[in-house]
């Protein structure tokens, strides 16, 4: 009993006081700021690995990029990615960076359902689905609800089962041998049903964007409710975009 | 010679692989691993080459650092001898060709479906119909988890014969995540692309699949790799490896309801991936390894932050770990649960910590190095009860082990070298290896190049390929809720199976 007292005493406090200011120790490709000087819009698209780019006028999908930075790298006169990273929406438009704009990327408050602020706003219970995720976003949402993050103070966590909860969280770009158990998962949840997608590979396929073995033919049939960027995304992009899109300003 | 000899990362003329016949070929290659503990099977695929299909098989000797390839042409309609009758480590391989291609084995004990690939040879075969092995009797019943788990993890259904509490059988059944990355490996044309796939076969062993991929493609450019690359490499694969380790001992103390151990070791981990991120920008170090090219380099700064994150990571970790090899609670838990007996380790092909646990020396690392891993004088963590306790135990060595590489590699970091031109055109007609040894075992890829340089064959084996039947062994009389630790115990891949 004593040395387990010993062993909590020599943890020292570990939870992040502040999740929406904390700052992320490193090198960190968050929200990536496009410059307004001239640069070879045609080379830039070209570059990228998935199709993230456009050339005129020079714009980066959130939804698309895999934030491996190449783009940065060959030139960092033209994209910089910041420590920014709250990267979440539930407008697919918002996901996209245009050049000389340097502006947050945030929640469309009018665009929340009424019913997701009213009901869900102090409590989510999330089931999580991995439709074909390589279990990095998988591994980060995990890291949401550990003693660091600890997105469980806010009452969002994630459950076993679809029937208490309140809406599922996708990660991987859903295979075609996935696609049947989401809907049978999906159609578990009672309303309201939040749909989150997790992910670069959730949102758009990613780097497995036209696979012949996905079946993304779900996403065509229900709001989103929220896109989460990142390759994985960082639990505190996670974090933010569910408060945001739960609380009320 | 009836097969070509080749060493770790090497590259060899297709047309030098020995083409032989089937009988020939069988017997070749199930009598270099039968009654020899020391050989395995790295690799064998079916490719289309005019109009048929060849047959190319690795199989590794570990003694003699040496890998046998041999290959056989065949054509899909033929009906051949599973080499499954006589090596039962050869199962799934051909369960996959099968699948793939068509192929009818003859003499072999069930040819599943393995992965349902969008490309399978029969179309009419779904998921959904997956033919389970079934036992007829009012005694028994059955127990289906899956494909969707209880946790935030990845999708599998695994299918339970209990009797009572006490489980006769299990089986496991994958394919729900695939994305069919091998075919996209050639669809793909751009090198970034290409390693931004191999940075997603599981995102868990990102460093693993990533420097396997990597080291093909130089062999297969013909690349010199300079020692500052080969350095950020290794130091990523051990650091990867304590990552991981750590958090699966907060994974197994959930499984036992020990709330402490999880929430430390739990918390051990994010300064270790954090310090990917602070290296290379990414928690999982996507990102950090390119073919040909440091792209982060390692600094001696990076290299003070690392010892001081190992600094405290180590005291925390070692009052921890005293605590949970200490406990009546844990320990009943672990010991003696889910136990798999090295002869079934050895005649299923087991690799990598699977093996390890359980008697068998398997780790690349010592018996093909590549990286610096010759110069760490590497020696591989061996347990012998092949039951949950010693895979517990062979993480905590493990990470033991990496820490202390980690501290010698960083006493020396090297200087950077001048950025050199990645060629974009590949050696033609070429065959290409690279085996690594990630935190689950042994990865393995391989290629093949077209006669006009481009790529056409990309065969990826993930050790979960071989894992996931140890598994399904260790369960068997244990009682079905010991199964969580099993499972947990091994931390199979289902991406980097399902590919």
């Amino acid at each position: 009993m004593l040395d387990n007292l010993k062993i909590l005493l020599h943890q020292g406090k570990q939870f992040i006081p502040d999740v929406t200011s904390a700052e992320v120790p490193g090198v960190f490709r968050g929200r990536p700021v496009i410059s307004a000087v001239a640069a070879d819009g045609e080379k830039l698209a070209e570059l990228c690995p998935t199709g993230a780019i456009t050339s005129s006028p020079v714009t980066l999908d959130l939804g698309r990029c895999t934030f491996c930075g190449e783009c940065a790298r060959q030139f960092p006169e033209k994209i910089r990615f910041t420590k920014d990273y709250k990267l979440a929406s539930n407008d697919r438009n918002r996901l996209i960076i245009w050049e000389g704009v340097d502006t947050p990327v945030v929640v469309d408050p009018d665009r929340v359902r009424k019913e997701v602020r009213n009901v869900l706003g102090k409590s989510m219970k999330l089931r999580q689905v991995s439709a074909a995720g390589d279990n990095s976003a998988e591994w980060e949402l995990n890291a949401a609800n550990n003693v660091q993050f600890d997105m469980g103070r806010f009452g969002i966590e994630f459950v076993a089962s679809p029937r208490h909860a309140d809406g599922v969280v996708i990660t991987g770009p859903v295979s075609e041998n996935m696609a049947e158990p989401l809907q049978i998962c999906y159609d578990a949840v009672p309303a309201p049903k939040v749909v989150v997608l997790a992910g670069t590979d959730a949102i758009s396929g990613g780097i497995f964007e036209d696979s012949p073995a996905l079946e993304r033919r779900f996403l065509d049939k229900y709001p989103v409710d929220l896109y989460i960027p990142g390759n994985p995304p960082h639990p505190l992009t996670i974090i933010n975009g569910l408060l945001d899109l739960t609380r009320k300003g | 010679m009836e097969y070509a000899i080749i060493h770790n990362n090497a590259l060899i003329h297709l047309d030098e692989i020995p083409k032989l016949n089937y009988d020939a070929f069988f017997e070749l290659n199930t009598g270099l691993v039968r009654d020899h503990p020391e050989r395995h099977c790295v690799s064998y695929f079916g490719y289309r080459s005019d109009n048929s299909l060849r047959l190319i098989c690795c199989i590794a000797d570990d003694n003699s650092c040496e890998i046998f390839v041999s290959s056989c042409q065949v054509s899909c309609r033929q009906q051949l001898e599973a080499m499954t009758s006589r090596a039962l480590c050869f199962e799934r391989y051909e369960r996959e060709i099968h699948e793939n291609f068509g192929i009818a084995y003859l003499n072999h004990p069930w040819l599943k479906p393995v992965r349902y690939p969008f490309n399978r040879a029969d179309r009419s075969q779904a998921i959904a119909g997956y033919p389970f092995y079934a036992i007829d009797s009012d005694e028994l019943h059955e127990v289906g988890v899956g494909p969707i788990h209880a946790g935030v993890i990845e999708p599998g259904h695994f299918r339970f014969i209990c009797k009572g509490e006490q489980i006769l059988h299990l089986e496991i059944q994958l394919g729900y995540q695939h994305r069919g990355v091998e075919e996209l490996f050639l669809r793909r044309k751009k090198l970034l692309q290409r390693v931004t796939l191999a940075e997603n076969i599981a995102g868990d062993t990102v460093a693993g699949h990533t420097v396997a991929f990597s080291q093909v493609w130089e062999s297969l450019s013909g690349m010199e790799i300079p020692r500052d690359i080969l350095f950020s490499r290794t130091l990523a694969l051990e650091l990867e490896r304590m990552a991981i380790h750590t958090g699966d001992l907060a994974a197994l103390c959930t499984d036992v309801a020990y709330q402490l151990g999880n929430a430390v070791y739990g918390r051990l981990r994010t300064p270790l991936v954090n310090f990917f991120q602070e290296w290379g920008g990414n928690r999982l170090a996507k990102g950090l390894i390119r073919p040909g090219r440091n792209t982060f380099p390692f600094t001696e700064q990076l290299a003070s932050r690392l010892k001081t994150v190992l600094d405290t990571y180590e005291p925390d970790f070692e009052e921890m770990s005293r605590m949970l090899f200490r406990l009546p609670g844990t320990l009943s838990r672990f010991e003696r649960t889910g136990v798999v007996s090295t002869e079934d380790l050895l005649s299923i092909g087991a690799v990598g910590m699977s093996a390890r646990m359980g008697g068998l020396n398997r780790d690349i690392r010592s018996s093909h190095p590549s990286l610096l891993y010759e110069t760490l004088g590497h020696q591989p963590v061996i347990k012998h009860h092949g039951d949950v306790l010693s895979r517990v135990l062979l993480r905590r060595d493990e990470i033991r082990q990496s820490m202390q590489y980690l501290r010698q590699l960083i006493q020396q970091v090297p200087a950077v070298s001048p950025e050199t031109e990645v060629p974009v055109s590949l050696q033609p007609g070429m065959f290409a290896l690279s085996l690594v040894e990630g935190w689950r075992g042994e990865i393995c890829h391989c290629a093949i190049t077209r006669p006009d340089g481009e790529l056409a064959h990309y065969k990826i084996k993930d050790p979960s390929f071989h894992n996931w039947m140890a598994l399904a062994l260790s369960v068997r009389n244990n009682e079905i809720s010991d199964f969580p630790i099993c499972n947990k115990s091994f931390n199979l891949s289902y991406c980097g199976h399902d590919l």
